[in-house]
């Protein structure tokens, strides 16, 4: 690890100061630390913004509220979050492992690097992580790696599940700077890599994520997120499909869709939300419409599977909510 | 007078490791310790061009940077330990500027402290001349492996036999390579006085480590002594001693301070030895009954260019069962790789694991139930010999074990028990470890205050030698526990065999029987001729194996039943429950043995659905040299195990007639999932590990 400075900031205006300063944030540190061990990041100074006011999780009228500081294994068991929006609560359930959860902020989930091998070992060329060195996963151990917004220059994974939760329930980022807030659509937040797989989202330098927003909706109550794993606790996604269905008298009136685990950024997949919205919950809806998650995925050496399991994801994944979609006698 | 032997006494250390007060490798604390960290090669093969150590002298606290390029060329007598390849030559460390493997050290950063070093590790620059690794298992050119086991072994003609045979089976199994991944990583201390040289060092063979130091450095074998009385679990990759131990002393010595160095996770990876790739072809000939006429099995594992690490892969199939017509075959394929060593029931998990899959797919093949199969082909002697087994309960174990996995449930056609998306198997497999015994010493003092120590140089990865071996001496002195007191993990102490094979308690206990019945003659002796008492009383005994192993063949044998449910629609595997049954001799303390064979089945269910390394074949780098890519089963994966030990006295294995069970209830798991996975699927999957999409 590379020596570093260390501040405290206990006010987000000495957050601002300190990062206009050549600071990095951390917060629960679950991913910082681990890649500053690997010599991946190399932050001249670390600004702790644990003691800024962004812990608390709140239910207003028309959204969710998550504060950036609140950790994932508080929002998970959060009553409202498991009541009113049961994937997310889910999707950070199925995450990490108690000890991460404990300790990672919801708004350094979101900005978690990928877990792709080359961009963790720094005695490997990756487009990530140095620009133009080249991408030695595309024909390399990539089992694990996705078929959707993958270019000639990446193919890692992004690595949240909650993310892909919070896509498909129309999240928005509300993110702070000294010129004041702006809030950003969390699809849009991230970017495909493209030619430039450095560059990950839309934060600019010194901007700070305060808070997470869900709206609320007729769909949030009948959401639920899978994932499908190699072990049944502390493991990324082979794939997972987050869905939430707005279900009327055996119709589905309204539809959210996104996937992980398949992606370079969490997935939304409105194409498959449109041929579930007007039609009957069946079994052959899900199917016709999962098929179309695949559409345009380009498969790699160790990674074809996904392109048969990713359609079984979501039909797996609507299959649970029409089992809660039927009224109990 | 067995009072304490066969009793769940609690494990006599066990205050000690829940209150961190036992102490580990690295956690001695010394005066003017200096830190050191390796540097790991970052090309599979090639020469180092130049190492550039400017920048990391500059920084503050740097004490050296080590390389092939300013230390000096090391005596490194011969020395070949009881766990060395026969054929070969370790590797010397830092002596020239060859990469044989992706991550040997290439130099050693020492520093004040532990950050610094490894901040300084950053700054020297390397260059290489790299050149491709190659990786050809199976099919690289192979040679027949020398010194153990044997590279051929036929009885009556197989081909024939097979050419001929009502049914045959010819199926191909691979095994991916595996890394042992111990808690504890791999720590020494050194620490130099003149030419004495004193190593703290994590290790499952104390006196080798103090041999091994000697011959490197070309010191009197007296003037090194090795302390570890705690390993934090090791599953055979704490047997040799590998070359940060050397780099450790090395950098003690060149610092003139004692030196602390850890290896990183990753690094543990890079050279400790793993279990080696296996490649397996199993060809088993049968009457329609199902009586074996043919067994030819095939391996091919992967060794290192330097040494020829072989392993018991092909033994249990020449005894396993009755067969006159049997041939096996063994082969190395050395590649650019760091040797492999022994891990978790080494050879026998592997070999099994084909051997096991094979019996599965004849029965399916003659239509006749997996179980009885095993039963029609129980030998009456080890046909492989000519001799009798000292004690074989095969049959017993897989009887109760199909009681009590309610094994009558289980349909003969794939895929005819279904619950909601799973769909559910049950799949059986043999299990089976040879019994060994070497020599080994033992010390006990009878001091003059009515309490007792034994002395000797074993180890305790975790099974409970400290334990097992106070319920031994507590019989035969007659003393309650806490009047005895344990010491072992000292290279000084007196000599035994590696803490591996399953053979401490056989060995070591053995010879702490010895000792003790010698010390209470002793005792005796001296009451009768009415000495004063008041001084010590010290024995020293040796006990070694005699003839019977001539005579018999020695195994503890095992059955496991393993009940899966795999989704249908997405190929995840979960576990349902799993059944081990195992007769291994006397069970010294059933609370130990009931947890080594639930941690060995663990290992066989990470075996089975989980383990693998991943290397990318271009260079040779390891991809997952971590605990969050290399797959281990978490809790979250494992339900409730039924292990069960029956009762089996063996009077001719050793005089506590013990077999050994840590290697034992690791075998037979992988094979008896993946029958279990084919019964609930229909689809065979011969390439561990079993990942989801071989089940879409």
């Amino acid at each position: 690890m590379m020596p570093f400075a260390f501040q405290r900031a206990t006010a987000l205006a000495d957050a601002f100061a300190a990062a206009a300063n050549r600071g990095r944030y951390v917060a629960g540190g679950t991913t910082l630390v681990d890649l500053m061990r690997e010599g991946v990041e190399t932050p001249e100074r670390l600004v702790d913004i644990n003691a800024l006011p962004l812990h608390e999780i709140r239910l207003r009228p028309d959204h969710l509220e998550i504060g950036a500081l609140a950790r994932m294994a508080q929002v998970a068991a959060n009553a409202d979050v498991m009541r009113l929006y049961p994937a997310i609560s889910q999707a950070l359930l199925l995450s990490a492992s108690a000890q991460l959860r404990n300790m990672a902020s919801m708004g350094g989930n979101l900005l978690q690097r990928t877990r792709c091998p080359y961009f963790r070992d720094v005695t490997s060329a990756c487009n990530k992580r140095e620009p133009g060195s080249g991408c030695p996963a595309r024909d390399g151990v990539n089992r694990l790696h996705a078929i959707l917004g993958t270019s000639e220059h990446c193919v890692a994974t992004h690595a949240s599940d909650v993310a892909v939760a919070l896509v498909a329930l129309d999240a928005s980022v509300r993110i702070a700077s000294p010129e004041g807030e702006r809030r950003i659509p969390l699809e849009q937040f991230y970017r495909v890599p493209g030619d430039t797989p450095h560059i990950e989202h839309v934060l600019r330098p010194g901007e700070l994520i305060v808070a997470i927003e869900v709206p609320a909706g007729p769909h949030t109550e009948q959401s639920t997120y899978v994932k499908v794993r190699d072990r049944q606790s502390y493991e990324f996604a082979v794939t997972s499909a987050a869905v939430a269905l707005a279900v009327d008298d055996g119709r589905i009136l309204d539809a959210r869709v996104a996937a992980g685990g398949v992606a370079t950024v969490p997935w939304r997949m409105r194409h498959v939300e449109a041929a579930l919205i007007g039609q009957p919950l069946s079994a052959s809806t899900f199917r016709a419409a999962a098929r179309l998650s695949v559409e345009g995925a380009v498969p790699l050496t160790f990674n074809a599977f996904k392109i048969e399991l990713l359609p079984r994801t979501l039909v797996r994944a609507l299959e649970t909510l029409e089992t809660l979609a039927v009224p109990a006698l | 007078m067995s009072r304490l032997i066969g009793e769940p006494l609690p494990r006599v250390d066990a205050p000690l490791k829940v209150t961190g007060r036992a102490t580990y490798a690295a956690e001695h604390r010394l005066p003017d310790l200096a830190h050191a960290v390796i540097i790991s090669a970052a090309v599979g093969k090639g020469r180092i061009l130049e190492i550039d150590s400017r920048r990391a002298l500059g920084e503050p606290g740097v004490l050296a940077v080590i390389s092939h390029l300013n230390t000096a060329r090391l005596p490194y007598r011969p020395h070949k330990g009881w766990i060395d390849p026969t054929v070969g030559e370790r590797l010397h460390v830092l002596q020239d500027d060859f990469v044989r493997h992706w991550g040997q050290p290439v130099a050693v950063v020492v520093a004040e402290t532990l950050e610094q070093a490894e901040h300084a590790s950053h700054l020297v620059g390397i260059r290489y001349e790299a050149e491709a690794p190659s990786f050809t298992v199976p099919d690289g050119e192979s040679i027949e492996p020398q010194g153990g086991y044997p590279a051929n072994y036929s009885r009556g003609d197989a081909d024939q036999a097979l050419a001929t045979a009502e049914h045959r089976v010819d199926c191909t199994y691979l095994i991916p390579r595996e890394n042992h991944n111990p808690i504890e990583p791999h720590a020494t201390i050194a620490q130099w006085d003149g030419q004495r040289l004193t190593v703290w060092d994590k290790t499952q063979f104390p006196t080798n480590v103090a041999e091994e130091l000697a011959a490197v450095f070309g010191l009197e074998r007296a003037n090194v002594h090795l302390i570890c009385p705690f390993v934090g679990g090791a599953f055979g990759t704490s047997l040799r001693t590998w070359p940060h131990t050397t780099l450790a002393a090395l950098a003690a010595r060149h610092v003139g301070r004692p030196v602390k160095l850890v290896l990183t996770r990753k690094q543990m990876y890079f050279g400790t030895g793993y279990r080696p790739e296996t490649w397996q072809r199993v060809r088993l000939g049968a009457h329609s009954t199902g009586e074996l006429t043919a067994l030819k099995h095939e391996g091919i594992a992967e060794t290192s260019r330097y040494e020829h690490y072989i392993e018991g892969l092909l033994n249990a199939p020449r005894f396993m069962y009755s067969c006159p017509h049997v041939t096996t075959s063994y082969r190395l394929v050395p590649q650019d790789v760091h040797t492999p060593t022994y891990m978790r029931a080494p050879g026998a998990a592997s070999g099994m694991f084909a051997l096991e899959c094979a019996m599965d797919e004849l029965a399916h093949e003659l239509r006749i139930d997996p179980v009885e199969l095993r039963l029609r082909n129980e030998p009456k002697i080890d046909e492989s010999r000519n001799v009798p087994f000292s004690s074989r309960s095969l049959v017993q174990c897989l009887r109760t074990g199909a009681e009590r996995i309610r094994w009558h449930r289980r349909r003969a056609e794939p895929g005819a028990l279904r619950e909601g998306h799973w769909l559910v198997g049950l799949g059986v497999a043999s299990a089976t470890y040879h019994t060994l015994r070497n020599t080994a010493s033992a010390r006990v003092r009878l001091r003059p205050d009515g309490t007792a120590v034994i002395e000797t140089a074993a180890a305790d990865m975790g099974p409970g030698t400290y334990t097992s071996l106070t319920q031994i001496a507590c019989d035969e002195l007659g003393l309650p526990p806490e009047k005895v007191q344990v010491v072992i993990g000292d290279s000084n102490l007196p000599r035994v065999p590696p803490h591996g094979g399953s053979q401490t308690l056989s060995s070591v206990g053995s010879a702490v029987l010895a000792a003790c019945l010698a010390a209470r003659s002793a005792r005796q002796e001296r009451a009768h001729s009415g000495a004063i008492a008041g001084s010590e009383i010290v024995a020293t005994e040796t006990s070694q194996p005699g003839d019977a192993t001539k005579r018999y063949s020695m195994h503890a044998f095992g059955a496991v039943f393993a009940e899966v449910m795999v989704d249908v629609d997405l190929g995840i595997v979960r576990l349902a429950h799993m059944v081990g049954v195992y007769a291994a001799g006397r069970i010294v303390n059933p609370r130990l043995a009931h947890s080594q064979a639930i941690g060995g089945m663990v290992g066989g269910v990470g075996m089975a659905l989980l383990e693998e390394t991943h290397i990318d074949r271009r260079d040779g780098r390891i991809t997952n040299a971590n605990l969050a890519e290399y797959l281990v089963p978490t809790n979250a994966d494992i339900p409730v195990f039924d292990a069960v030990f029956l009762d089996e006295h063996d009077p001719h294995v050793n005089p506590l007639g013990v077999k050994g069970i840590g290697e034992l209830s690791y075998v037979g798991v992988a094979a008896a999932i993946a029958n279990a996975v084919f019964n609930a699927t229909g689809k065979r999957i011969r390439d561990l590990p079993i990942t989801l999409e071989k089940l879409l």
